[in-house]
């Protein structure tokens, strides 16, 4: 083996891992903050993935839209609500569960079947377009890709319209659910306060 | 253009002379441009913190600096000194991960770009081919660690520094990559090197910042932003947040952070001079120059003469770029976190906007002055 394949090859193995563990990480730590983060982590490392395929531009790409917007907007979220509440018990959690792992295991069982039924043809180093894939994926985005690619742009406006539309909350005088006119005035979280009283 | 230094061949010639193999003469070069990449940054960081102290001090007519060494050139290494041994304190209800990794991630993608930055046509550590857009996906990790350490700080004025710099950073991002993108346009190409190469053709005059003197402006503004420099430093206001996500930072760790935000500020000066000011060309081609004394391009003490003004230029130019930014530092006031929104969501963004638009527009109409 050359060293140029036992780095790749340790490359691989450590990428998966941090991978697989970071995903379990994300479902089932309990602090949301924590799973945030290793959301990150996990998107780092398929960026990594991605380099070792040769596909730097996709990786650089993964970076960009997944660490640096997506990641980073979960964690703003989760920052400007960060509120310190104990889940409520849910009462129907036995079959809720069950159902969710029986969803979890058809989508496996349909990965590990296409997995096996596809012919994951390996091309020689020498057919990989490597740095030219910059050039490659942007002739599709703009030929045969341009369709789904305008469309994602639509589907991206009206998740903005409906984000504004929740968030700037005088547009709206009524809930949507209940009906209840809504209370306009600033949340403010319930603080304790700073100085304890001496009398 | 394939002239040039080429100083890794002739080390791994050099070490294939004693019967080594290719690879491992390959693994003995490759941790070499790196460690040289990186004591120049932060030989870099202490040169701008020592210019940062004397020319405040000129602009308050103060002395500053005086003691340490000539003209207090060794302040800087003291306030490391200082900074590597005082005490390493983690606030007792603040999270330890969290609170420990917030400035590394802050400080490793800064100095990951370095790998891009080129002081010649063969001086730079990886002529990777994605080159500038690396470094803006790599500038996209950094809001994570101020977010991280804002949260694990336990404190409410680190939380909303943190909030802050999330925010700026994601809103001056996007009129930055536009105006990159503008310069990609006219290079046909994302390396830093091609970048450099299609400026070179007729010294200062073929220089991006006459064709592109809107993209330069918005990218020094937008870089700026991103460095979190004194026009625009909210996440770290002093009078309302006392130092934003930094409050509770001491020690080595606090030191990371500074060294982050110096070493960006340097990497975004050489990346203005490597974009818009023709990088390390002089600003009448060397070759030129060669060719009117009759002297060979190609012989190795002229080539070894124009690297060296190569890294003297690009260094030059960053520093000078340096200069601007310590000066507005302490000329200009803060801008309020809504009016930097502002500039950033409605003016850079569509100047930008319409800027890549006309660059497209000439490109077609001019190929032989937009096209590259």
């Amino acid at each position: 083996m050359s060293i140029a394949i036992t780095t790749q090859f340790i490359c691989f193995t450590v990428l998966s891992l941090v991978v697989i563990i970071g995903a379990l990480g994300v479902v089932l730590l309990e602090s949301i903050v924590y799973s945030a983060f290793l959301l990150g982590g996990v998107f780092m490392s398929v960026a990594g993935l991605y380099l070792l395929l040769n596909a730097s531009f996709v990786a650089a790409a993964q970076v960009l839209v997944y660490v640096g917007a997506v990641n980073v907007l979960i964690i703003f979220a989760i920052m400007l609500v960060n509120k310190k509440e104990d889940l409520k018990p849910i009462s129907d959690i036995k079959s809720r569960r069950v159902i969710s792992t029986s969803i979890c295991l058809t989508l496996l069982s349909l990965l590990i079947r296409v997995d096996l039924t596809n012919v994951w043809s390996l091309s020689s180093p020498e057919n990989s377009i490597g740095e030219e894939s910059t050039i490659r994926i942007g002739e599709h985005l703009f030929s045969d890709y341009l369709l789904p690619f305008e469309v994602a742009s639509v589907l991206l406006l009206m998740a903005m319209i409906g984000a504004i539309v929740l968030a700037r909350r005088d547009v709206m005088s009524k809930d949507i659910s209940t009906g209840l006119p809504v209370d306009q005035e600033l949340i403010e979280k319930s603080s304790e306060p700073l100085l304890t009283n001496k009398n | 253009m394939e002239y040039g230094l080429d100083l890794e061949y002739s080390f791994n010639e050099f070490l294939k002379g004693f019967g080594l193999s290719s690879e491992i003469a390959h693994i003995i070069w490759l941790p070499l441009p790196m460690l040289l990449v990186l004591v120049a940054a932060v030989v870099g960081v202490l040169v701008t913190v020592w210019l940062e102290r004397k020319i405040s001090a000129a602009a308050q007519q103060r002395i500053g600096p005086e003691y340490a060494g000539a003209l207090g050139v060794l302040q800087p290494i003291a306030d490391g000194l200082k900074l590597l041994v005082k005490e390493d304190i983690i606030p007792a209800k603040a999270d330890g991960i969290l609170f420990t990794a917030g400035p590394i991630l802050v400080l490793v993608p800064v100095i990951l770009s370095w790998l891009i930055v080129p002081f010649g046509q063969n001086l730079l550590i990886s002529n990777v081919g994605i080159g500038i857009f690396l470094w803006i996906a790599l500038s996209s990790i950094q809001p994570i660690g101020l977010l991280m350490s804002g949260y694990a700080s336990n404190n409410k004025y680190s939380l909303l520094g943190g909030l802050r710099a999330a925010a700026q950073s994601i809103s001056y991002e996007i009129p930055l990559a536009l105006s990159v993108l503008a310069i990609v346009l006219m290079t046909n190409s994302l390396s830093t090197v091609d970048i450099v190469n299609q400026q070179s053709g007729a010294g200062i005059l073929s220089w991006n910042i006459w064709r592109q003197p809107v993209g330069f402006i918005v990218f020094w503004i937008c870089a700026l932003a991103e460095c979190e420099r004194l026009p625009f430093d909210l996440p770290e206001a002093e009078e309302e947040l006392v130092a934003g996500y930094q409050t509770e930072y001491a020690g080595m760790k606090f030191a990371l952070f500074y060294l982050g935000s110096y070493i960006n500020l340097i990497l975004s000066a050489l990346l203005v001079s490597i974009l818009y000011l023709g990088g390390w060309g002089f600003p009448v081609p060397v070759e030129l120059i060669a060719k009117f004394l009759n002297l060979p391009i190609n012989a190795p003490f002229i080539q070894v003469f124009t690297a060296s003004i190569g890294i003297v230029m690009t260094v030059l130019k960053a520093y000078l770029l340096v200069f601007i930014a310590i000066l507005l530092r302490w000329t200009t006031p803060r801008v309020r976190i809504d009016q930097l929104l502002d500039l950033g969501w409605k003016f850079l963004l569509p100047i930008s906007l319409a800027n890549l638009l006309i660059t497209a527009g000439l490109k077609l109409a001019f190929p032989q002055f937009f096209g590259g």
